[in-house]
């Protein structure tokens, strides 16, 4: 009986002088996580699409990659939704009974649409080799390889035609998946930062600049994260070329060269997105402080007394402006791109969590603010899906999806 | 082969033209549409709450609670009594000790003593659901799960809320919760129950002092909305335009 009865953020709300009594942090560590990961989906997507539509020759191995991964990251983008959710049995209400007033409402609809884009593209990618496996695989003994017979002959769904002719339509349709997965991939994103810019209630997200914020963000972690993983790739392909033919061979060092050649390609990108996303979020602060509005009081005191570390020091500091020298710095080395990637990554997490969390840190009376205490170790159902272990269930899933998919659809082979 | 092909998808495309055609003759109503229909629409409830004759009792709290089953020990409700206390210094001292259930019989304000003197004025302020006619809850319902009643009242459906807490970051007022039992979105009806009965609310009946009363605002008899159209009234957070249907008497500028 004490199990059920529990009043949602209780566990981890402390309040400090004047609270509403109903007023706790609802939205908590896995609202901060579900933006984070959408941001990572889309920021993958774009990155395959860079060699799909615009032919960047050079990602042509990582292209593959991203893709899958970004199908692998998809389904955690929705992980902390239905984590988060008091009746998470009930998530499917969303597709049934849709109330477009609201901003969450349409996520569903944006969701399958980007989903739809990703699968198909896959398929197009893909189908080749599964055509390939297909007949390959036909009359095999075994029933692993009866099995994985049936398997790819269905996902072929039928169309088993590989001549130069419906290749290249093949590839028409990757383009043009690809193409309209950019603004798709934007939309959602986009999207989720208009969940909280459009709260009317809370005087720290309504702004109309959330969004464009959002995507900003969003794209500067995307790139971060397939950057960081492309140079774990490679990093990898140079020691089993290491591994293979010694040191000094020439192929390490060509591979090195061209890692380090993408790498300082795509870093122009990323400070570009980096530079954008600190200056809208200036703005948005210069322009609060100089407007002064009524909670402007209670939002400095948050901003600058409550929350400073978070903010100034973690998430501008250490999440932007050392990253930002770090990538600025002549003469650039993949040791310390990794450390500014690590801390891009690490900068937009807190960017989110201080939205979030930081949106919730002061009562709506003004008058009074509330801290979040992270549950650490689970001791019951609530404070696994709202705590620490449940953010890191949706951080490792992803790979842990990528890890099965990769076992259908190999996408880190050379082509 | 192509031309069955083309038969095929010719049938199809007949079939599903024909199939849709009756179809066409229903209306897709969504479950807000549809519970939107529940009231009467020659009623507006409204609520009237003279701060000058509340003296924070706590009744009003109690009832609720024992009324609507909101857990009684358990720090959330669909109502509370706030109390201020000003003092020389302009500062306010606010609490609301167990949403004020209990009633106010300590003098010690969040456990600071604040000396008697230096008091320059004190009063209590009753807080519930608006009912705003623009309630910034139910535009946020993702799954139209929370509506307004033709009477004005907003409801929640606690068989189809998913529990998404929107609402509740929705309300400037804070007066959503989640249910502790339920574990979906709670908040005060008015007593929908029992007004729709013709009683009065649970609050307004236990009230000792007529300081919360319930009217409707479309009968120009009554002695509420009499109130409300004669004497000055303030509502609270007006400038979040959900246009709170809850007016009070005395309200005083410090009251957030």
């Amino acid at each position: 009986m004490t199990e059920q009865l529990i009043v949602h953020g209780l566990e981890w709300t402390v309040k400090d002088l004047f609270v509403y009594p109903n007023e706790f942090i609802y939205w908590s560590i896995q609202i901060v996580m579900y933006p984070y990961m959408t941001g990572l989906v889309a920021g993958a997507f774009v990155l395959s699409s860079l060699y799909h539509v615009f032919g960047q020759k050079d990602l042509q191995g990582i292209a593959r990659f991203s893709l899958v991964f970004s199908l692998a990251l998809l389904p955690t983008a929705m992980m902390p939704l239905l984590l988060h959710l008091q009746q998470p049995f009930r998530g499917m209400n969303v597709m049934f009974t849709p109330h477009f007033t609201s901003a969450i409402a349409a996520f569903g609809i944006v969701f399958s649409t980007y989903a739809a884009i990703v699968l198909s593209e896959i398929w197009f990618v893909y189908r080749k080799f599964f055509v390939e496996q297909s007949i390959a695989l036909k009359g095999q003994p075994g029933f692993v390889n009866t099995f994985k017979q049936t398997l790819y002959t269905i996902l072929t769904l039928g169309a088993m035609n590989t001549d130069d002719a419906a290749m290249g339509i093949d590839k028409k349709g990757v383009k043009i998946l690809a193409g309209i997965g950019i603004p798709v991939a934007c939309f959602l994103h986009g999207y989720a930062g208009f969940i909280f810019g459009s709260v009317k209630a809370n005087a720290l997200w309504m702004s109309p600049l959330m969004p464009v914020i959002f995507i900003m963000s969003a794209v500067v972690s995307g790139i971060a994260l397939c950057m960081l993983t492309y140079i774990i790739i490679m990093e990898y392909k140079k020691f089993q070329a290491t591994l293979a033919k010694g040191r000094g061979d020439e192929t390490v060092k060509e591979l090195g060269g061209v890692e380090m050649d993408v790498i300082s390609k795509t870093s122009r990108y990323l400070i570009g997105f980096l530079i954008a996303a600190i200056s809208l979020e200036l703005l948005d602060l210069i322009f609060r402080g100089y407007t002064a509005m009524k909670s402007w009081d209670i939002l400095r005191s948050v901003m600058f007394h409550e929350d400073f570390t978070k903010i100034f020091i973690l998430q501008y500091g250490c999440g932007n402006l050392l990253p930002f020298f770090l990538l600025m710095l002549p003469r650039p080395t993949i040791k310390r791109m990794v450390v500014a990637l690590v801390l891009v990554l690490f900068g937009v997490f807190m960017m989110r969590w201080n939205v979030v969390i930081g949106g919730q840190a002061f009562s709506l009376s003004f008058e009074g603010f509330m801290h979040y205490n992270l549950p650490i170790i689970p001791h019951n159902l609530e404070t696994y899906k709202e705590g620490l272990f449940g953010a890191l269930t949706v951080a490792i899933t992803p790979f842990i999806i990528f890890w099965g998919i990769n076992k259908i659809i190999p996408s880190l082979q050379k082509v | 082969m192509s031309s069955s092909r083309r038969k095929f998808l010719k049938t199809a495309i007949t079939g599903g033209i024909a199939a849709s055609l009756p179809l066409s003759a229903f209306k897709l109503l969504s479950p807000a549409e549809v519970q939107a229909s529940i009231g009467d629409d020659k009623v507006r409830w409204a609520f009237l709450i003279d701060i000058q004759k509340c003296v924070g009792c706590g009744f009003c709290v109690k009832a609720c609670k024992l009324e609507n089953e909101v857990p009684y020990d358990l720090p959330v409700s669909r109502t509370w009594v706030e109390r201020y206390v000003v003092t020389k210094d302009g500062k306010s001292h606010i609490d609301s000790p167990e949403a004020g259930r209990d009633g106010y019989t300590s003098a010690k304000v969040r456990g600071d003593d604040i000396p008697p003197e230096e008091i320059t004025k004190a009063f209590f302020v009753p807080k519930l659901c608006n009912q705003c006619e623009k309630p910034a809850c139910v535009q946020v319902c993702p799954v139209g799960a929370t509506y307004q009643t033709l009477d004005g009242v907003v409801l929640v459906d606690r068989k189809w809320c998913i529990g998404c807490g929107y609402c509740i970051m929705a309300c400037p007022y804070g007066v959503r919760f989640f249910h502790p039992v339920y574990k979906t979105a709670e908040k005060c009806t008015f007593c929908y129950h029992r007004i729709t009965k013709g009683l009065k609310s649970a609050c307004v009946q236990a009230c000792p002092f007529g300081a919360r009363q319930l009217g409707n605002l479309k009968d120009h008899d009554d002695p509420v909305t009499h109130t409300i159209m004669t004497q000055r009234v303030g509502v609270l957070k007006a400038e979040y335009g959900t246009k709170p249907q809850a007016y009070y008497i005395g309200l005083d500028e410090r009251v957030r």
